[in-house]
């Protein structure tokens, strides 16, 4: 218990570091670990070689709760044994003076015999395991207590082993869909995607849904102004195994598709634009995803033409829902709605290195090899159109066009096959933690002095004391059984 | 027909009437303890004639020491803390009823129903000689708590953001609220034990047996309510889970809140071992303290400087 009781300890405060630190692969903002190499450069490096940044998968926590679980076994399995051997055996004989036990009575009755088969009586009808024998009575009741105990401490190594797999053979994926498009499952699809290392991801479950509709709403008015009130995203998905069908997913309520769910977890706008070459050719067209960086949806964006001629292209907006004049003549959104939008756009050329096969991110644009565009006085070329405007580059460019607006959702989708195994462990661990603090398991036994007195004892082998209640309950039946007597007290020794 | 808008007015005033109250309550209940600690010794007559009857059930005859006048003031105490508590629970329910939905969805309901909730444990625990002791001291935490959250954390009746829109959170807050009530009220206790068990053991020559069964039912007190509050708060990390899974995809993510209800679960469960442990009984109070600040800070703390999947708490 000692060990338990350290090691516990030991958990708890290694525990700390993982809530104050960021975290890898843990905490809502995947930069956050970068950033804090960029601003602590000295202390970062060593925190690392800690496994500070990823504490709760980190070898000394690993430690830790292994020798937790392994003492728990090494006491936790014989008693399991002894628990066997005390519930096929009579309950034990009582100790010698058994005016050392609390609660104790001496009671003075009318014939010790009888009222020693009253008292067994009562035991049995309160469920006690009763022996009698040699004008002695010994009853024991609570075993079940320690079944609960057994119990609880079991089903710790069996939330482990649900935990370990989904850590094995779980997986985790993120995708952004625009409305009107189609999500096919498969590895390829995904925007990101964590497996685990002996996670299925060449057959994951064939299915495929399109985000046919995605719909917010937001408070109109009040303090609260512009916050989320609800969210949802209709698909309509068809599964190999589990037919074809529609569903309204929304916060709290995933779709769920034979175990992989797609739980709705963000959303954002996805303006359609339309760019023709200096050619006149439309070398781009589709809504493109947008990424919100703040509460009213003001969205940034890149569309990149590599196609375009005379020469490759690469626009980069930003996308304001409901677009307000601000401070300094500068746009802001105001609203997450759409009740104002606008697309503004600065454009580059040269070349955007797609080609090169070095993978790029869709959502950023590495300028460095790219120039500006300017109009003829020099001056940056930048546009804000409103739904349905063209604007034309300059220098024969080509054109924009801002034709509508489209929403994105994002959704996470996550695949745990050990959360079963979780869900079942937590039950257990609750039933037997309930049964193992709620029950008290105690002995209780009844003896006889002389022909007409007997002393009652019991004993709590539990922390709370056995209720008097209880004791004074057995004096009773004992003393009702045959005439009635005054009982008389003593003191203990 | 009462209008929202009336009831959450409704409820703030009731909440002011509760804070006035509980003061009340509070001076009450020192001059109770001040009166008590001036009785003369208890003589053993109380304590010896019962030797047989469990140390609680002697503290819990009710037959308050000391003088008479100690034992008025102890009843009147006992009124105003009744009332204080019910005007506190209506304001709850007004609060509920203004929300139209079970009134626990920010940090200022949170804090709002969580001293509700103490001041019921306290009020119906309070036949207990034991718990009359510290009365003194959970009321001043409920005025604290209170008073926090009128004044730093307050905010107007409001609909849910979506993702709280869940059955779970009804269970899984409400489980939260419970056994933090009773942590609290454990926590009270705890330290009122450890205390004097230090004072006890510089004096131990002078120690009297009224003295040493007061320690042991204090200590009796809060280990009961600890072996309560720990299976409550257990389901309530398991229903958090169950809620995290059915929001987020995954039922354990380490988010901070996560990693600090499992710190207080692991500092609660050390603290259940040590009581079981002969040598660490004694000590193993400090452990329900570190559990009991591992849980506040889960309240304020992480609410309020740690970002997480858990930011919504509405100051
Ligand atoms: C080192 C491993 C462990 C050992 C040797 C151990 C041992 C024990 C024993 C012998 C008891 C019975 C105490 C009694 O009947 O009063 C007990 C109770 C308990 N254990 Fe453990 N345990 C271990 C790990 C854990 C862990 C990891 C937890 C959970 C965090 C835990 C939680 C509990 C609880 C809640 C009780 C009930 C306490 C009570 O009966 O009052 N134990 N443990």
């Amino acid at each position: 218990m000692r060990t338990a009781v350290v090691l516990l300890i030991l958990l708890a405060l290694c525990a700390i570091p993982g809530s104050l630190l960021p975290q890898r692969g843990v905490a809502s903002d995947p930069a956050a670990v970068p950033q804090y190499f960029r601003d602590h450069p000295d202390l970062a490096p060593w925190l690392d070689r800690l496994w500070l940044f990823e504490v709760y998968s980190a070898p000394w926590f690993a430690a830790i709760y292994v020798l937790l679980l392994v003492s728990m076994i090494g006491c936790v399995l014989p008693r399991c044994l002894e628990l066997w051997h005390e519930y096929r055996a009579a309950p034990p004989a009582a100790p010698r003076r058994l005016s050392r036990e609390t609660p104790y009575r001496t009671v003075q009755v009318a014939d010790a015999d009888l009222a020693l088969n009253a008292a067994s009586d009562a035991l049995r009808a309160r469920r006690f395991r009763v022996a009698a024998g040699d004008g002695e009575i010994r009853a024991e009741k609570g075993h079940i207590r320690e079944l609960g105990n057994l119990g609880f401490h079991l089903s710790l190594l069996v939330l482990l082993v649900g935990v370990a797999g989904g850590r094995l053979f779980g997986y985790e994926g993120r995708v952004a869909v625009v409305e009107g498009a189609t999500f096919t499952n498969v590895a390829s699809s995904y925007d990101a995607l964590t497996p685990a290392p002996w996670a299925a991801i060449a057959d994951l479950e064939p299915l495929d849904f399109t985000l046919e509709k995605f719909d917010a709403s937001f408070e109109t008015a009040g303090p609260r102004f512009g916050e989320p009130r609800d969210f949802e995203a209709s698909v309509a998905y068809r599964s190999a195994r589990s037919g074809e069908g529609t569903f309204a997913i929304r916060p709290n309520q995933p779709l769920n598709v034979n175990g992989t769910k797609f739980f709705l977890t963000g959303h954002g706008y996805a303006p359609e634009l339309t760019v023709r070459d200096g050619e006149g050719n439309v070398a781009m067209s589709g809504p493109t995803i947008f990424l919100p960086m703040d509460q009213n949806f003001t969205s940034d964006g890149v569309i990149k033409v590599p196609d375009a001629r005379p020469e490759s292209l690469a626009l980069q907006g930003l996308f304001l829902p409901t677009a307000v004049r601000g401070a300094e003549g500068l746009d802001t959104s105001a609203y997450p709605n759409a009740v104002n939008p606008r697309v503004q756009l600065t454009a580059f050329t040269g070349d955007l290195g797609l080609d090169d096969g070095a993978s790029q991110s869709v959502f950023s644009l590495d300028v460095d090899d790219l120039e500006k565009v300017r109009d003829s006085d020099g001056d940056v070329w930048r546009v804000s159109l409103a739904p349905g405007q063209t604007a034309e580059l300059p220098h024969g460019l080509g054109s924009v066009t801002f034709e509508g607006l489209s929403r994105f959702a994002n959704f996470q989708v996550a695949r745990d096959p050990g959360k079963g195994v979780a869900l079942v462990a937590a039950v257990l661990l609750l039933s037997g933690l309930t049964l193992s603090l709620g029950v008290a398991r105690r002995r209780l036994w009844v003896r006889r002095i002389d022909a007409v007195t007997i002393e009652v004892a019991a004993r709590s082998l539990a922390r709370r004391p056995v209720p008097a209640e209880e004791l004074d309950a057995i004096v009773a039946a004992a003393t009702s059984s045959v005439i009635p007597a005054t009982p008389s007290t003593k003191d203990p020794v | 027909m009462i209008s929202a808008a009336d009831l959450a007015r409704l409820s703030d005033a009731l909440v002011t009437a509760a804070l006035a109250a509980f003061g009340i309550a509070l001076v009450a209940f020192a001059v109770s303890s001040a009166l008590a600690r001036h009785r003369p010794a208890l003589k053993p007559t109380g304590a010896a004639a019962h030797p047989e009857l469990p140390l609680t059930a002697q503290h819990s005859l009710g037959a308050p020491t000391g003088s008479p006048h100690a034992a008025r003031v102890e009843r009147t105490a006992t009124v105003i803390l009744a009332f204080a508590t019910g005007v506190l629970v209506a304001a709850v329910v007004c609060r509920g009823f203004a929300a139209q939905r079970v009134p626990w969805g920010n940090m200022y309901e949170f804090g709002l129903t969580g001293s509700a909730t103490v001041a019921v444990v306290l009020v119906s625990s309070l036949r207990r000689r034991a718990v009359m002791q510290v009365a003194a001291w959970v009321v001043a935490l409920i005025l604290i708590l209170l008073g926090v959250s009128v004044t730093s954390l307050y905010t107007p009746v409001d609909e849910l953001v979506p993702v709280l829109k869940s059955r779970w959170l009804v269970v899984h807050v409400a489980a939260a609220i419970v056994a933090g009530a009773l942590f609290c009220v454990g926590a009270v206790t705890t330290v009122a034990q450890l205390v004097r068990d230090s004072n006890w053991r510089r004096r131990s020559a002078e120690v009297d047996a009224s003295d040493a069964h007061a320690q042991d039912s204090l200590a009796e007190f809060a280990s009961t309510v600890h072996l309560v509050a720990f299976p409550i708060w257990t389901f309530a990390v398991i229903a958090g889970a169950v809620w995290a899974e059915n929001a987020w995809g995954r039922y354990w993510g380490w988010d901070p809140k996560e990693t600090w209800a499992f710190i207080t679960w692991v500092f609660y469960a050390a603290h259940l071992h040590a009581l079981s442990t002969a040598k660490w009984r004694r000590r193993s109070g400090y452990l329900a303290l570190a559990g009991f600040a591992a849980f506040l800070f889960n309240f304020f703390g992480v609410n309020m400087w740690i970002p997480g999947l858990h930011s919504y708490a509405g100051v």
